[in-house]
């Protein structure tokens, strides 16, 4: 791999002609593998990485049924964030972003992380309690957060409008919230893993598995049988469809969650604001483009597009919060097909299928995880048995009972 | 946007409906074991393709319905009422790849 430095980038602008080389190699699939990971979006590249980097794991391969990255890793909002309720969660999502924090030294690609907060209103009285107590579990949990007042929301925001139709009363924000640059963080990972000799295979859909005595033996796909005795699901919105080809049922519904993005105009947002009550959020790219998104269309879709009730409430709610955008047009719309679990946690590590690992159950906030969903992933397909970060989110749960129910105890904005 | 046909008020908008999800899931007796029961409770089919589901016309009559729906492309295929059985679709079942 041809290290990435200001140095390279001078050397090859001076170039007539700059010879980038290919960032990875797009390569067909060999007839056995150490490990198959399934789906090529941010935490199947992720997961490939962690295996070859940490774990010194090197017949690995990464299958994607269309091309890198163009499912839910390049659809998302670009938030990672570790404000959460629960001990569990707090523990993994903040390694995530701790991940996050030092990524394009350990990628050698620049994912433009900006850690600029998230901030998250509160419209009544009562809200601002129930947020004073997640603000202090959040503390508790050794994640920052910081209570504020309307007047600091303001000078933090200027275009904000407090005095909505139910008038802001506070907030609190997390200051090492961040967006980055998605295509960067799928496109680092896939180099970098291709660099430790990963083979990244697109446009092969696995379309059944080779199962003996209840354990993996090998995948069936587009492109050929591939034998192999380890296989990470990390398929999304797809993921009861593939389960249900090696005879599992899961606790998922696919949804369609939506965004869009405005014409770019200069520099004029701080922060990641957001706000549960009117269901919107809104962050500046580093294009100038608004980034807004809200609440998932609430029927089962694998249509990967959103519908237009829930586009008009998203906006209407963000017009309400900054008035001053009114004159701003809708550059692009889409969505993607979220996998939501009943208790909003993800579902992550072994399967009652021996060899057949899971990644799934993101629903609405998958992208902030990739590094950590990766690196734990990576280390539960090697020792066989769950990395202690993610041991309360297996699939096991559900029938103990023993939920992580993030969705009614924080309150989490999607 | 999508519009249901309500079997008792016609075709409406989507936003009077509220989503009830899969239809036709029958409640296990009291000596299921804790995986029937979390089978029930939590386990879903999620189809990609045609999909019978619950929808609850909130904003209009008050009443709950099934729906025939192809959830990869949101085309209606049929409306029947609580507690008739599954219309069969000819050439229409089954997922789509």
């Amino acid at each position: 791999m041809k290290g990435y430095s200001f140095y390279s980038i001078l050397k090859h602008g001076m170039r007539r002609k700059p010879r980038w080389p290919a960032a990875w190699h797009d390569v067909s699939p060999q007839r056995s593998y150490d490990a198959v990971i399934v789906g090529g979006g941010g935490h199947g590249l992720a997961t490939a990485y962690y295996l070859a980097r940490t774990h010194g794991m090197r017949r690995v391969a990464v299958l994607e049924k269309g091309w890198l990255g163009g499912g839910n890793s390049g659809r998302n909002t670009q938030v990672s964030r570790s404000n959460y309720f629960w001990p569990e969660s707090a523990a993994f999502y903040d390694r995530s972003l701790q991940l996050y924090e030092t990524l394009s030294h350990e990628l050698n690609f620049n994912v433009m992380l900006s850690q600029r907060g998230i901030l998250s209103l509160a419209h009544s009285h009562h809200e601002l309690e129930t947020m004073r107590r997640w603000a202090n579990a959040i503390q508790v949990n050794d994640v920052d957060s910081e209570i504020l007042s309307p007047q600091q929301i303001k000078k933090l925001e200027p275009l904000i409008n407090l005095d909505t139709r139910f008038p802001v009363r506070g907030g609190f924000i997390q200051r090492r919230g961040a967006i980055s640059r998605h295509d960067a963080v799928n496109w680092g990972y896939a180099r970098a893993a291709s660099a430790l000799g990963v083979d990244i295979v697109q446009n092969c859909e696995v379309t059944g598995f080779d199962l003996r005595n209840g354990e993996v033996r090998g995948v069936e796909t587009t492109r050929g049988s591939i034998s192999t005795e380890r296989v990470c699901l990390a398929v999304a919105g797809h993921s009861s469809q593939l389960a249900a080809r090696a005879g599992l049922r899961l606790p998922i519904t696919s949804m369609s969650l939506q965004a869009m993005v405005s014409e770019p105009i200069k520099p004029v947002l701080n922060t990641i604001t957001m706000s549960a009550v009117i269901h919107m959020y809104v962050s500046q790219s580093d294009r100038g483009e608004l980034v807004l998104g809200g609440g998932a269309d609430v029927y089962n879709s694998y249509a990967q597009r959103g519908g237009l009730p829930l586009l008009e409430q998203n906006v209407a709610a963000m017009l309400e919060l900054f008035p001053v955008f009114r004159g701003l047009r809708l550059l692009r719309q889409w969505a993607g097909t979220v996998d939501i679990s009943p208790d909003t946690t993800p579902i992550m590590g072994l399967t009652p299928v021996k060899g057949l690992y899971i990644n799934a159950g993101w629903g609405t906030g998958g992208y902030k995880a990739i590094p950590a969903g990766g690196e734990t992933m990576a280390h539960t397909i090697v020792s066989d048995s769950p990395h202690p970060l993610i041991r309360a989110f297996g699939l096991d749960r559900f029938a103990t009972g023993r939920l992580v129910d993030e969705g009614a105890a924080a309150g989490v904005a999607h | 946007m999508m519009q249901l046909q309500c079997p008792y008020c016609g075709v409406r908008d989507e936003m009077e409906f509220r989503f009830g999800g899969q239809s036709h899931i029958t409640r296990p007796s009291p000596e299921a074991t804790d995986a029937e029961w979390a089978d029930y409770l939590f386990n879903r089919d999620n189809l990609k393709g045609v999909h019978a589901e619950r929808w609850y016309h909130g904003f209009g009559c008050g009443r709950w319905f099934n729906v025939l729906r192809d959830t990869s492309t949101h085309e209606m295929l049929g409306v029947y009422r609580m507690g008739a059985p599954r219309p069969a679709l000819p050439g229409k079942d089954g997922e789509t790849p």
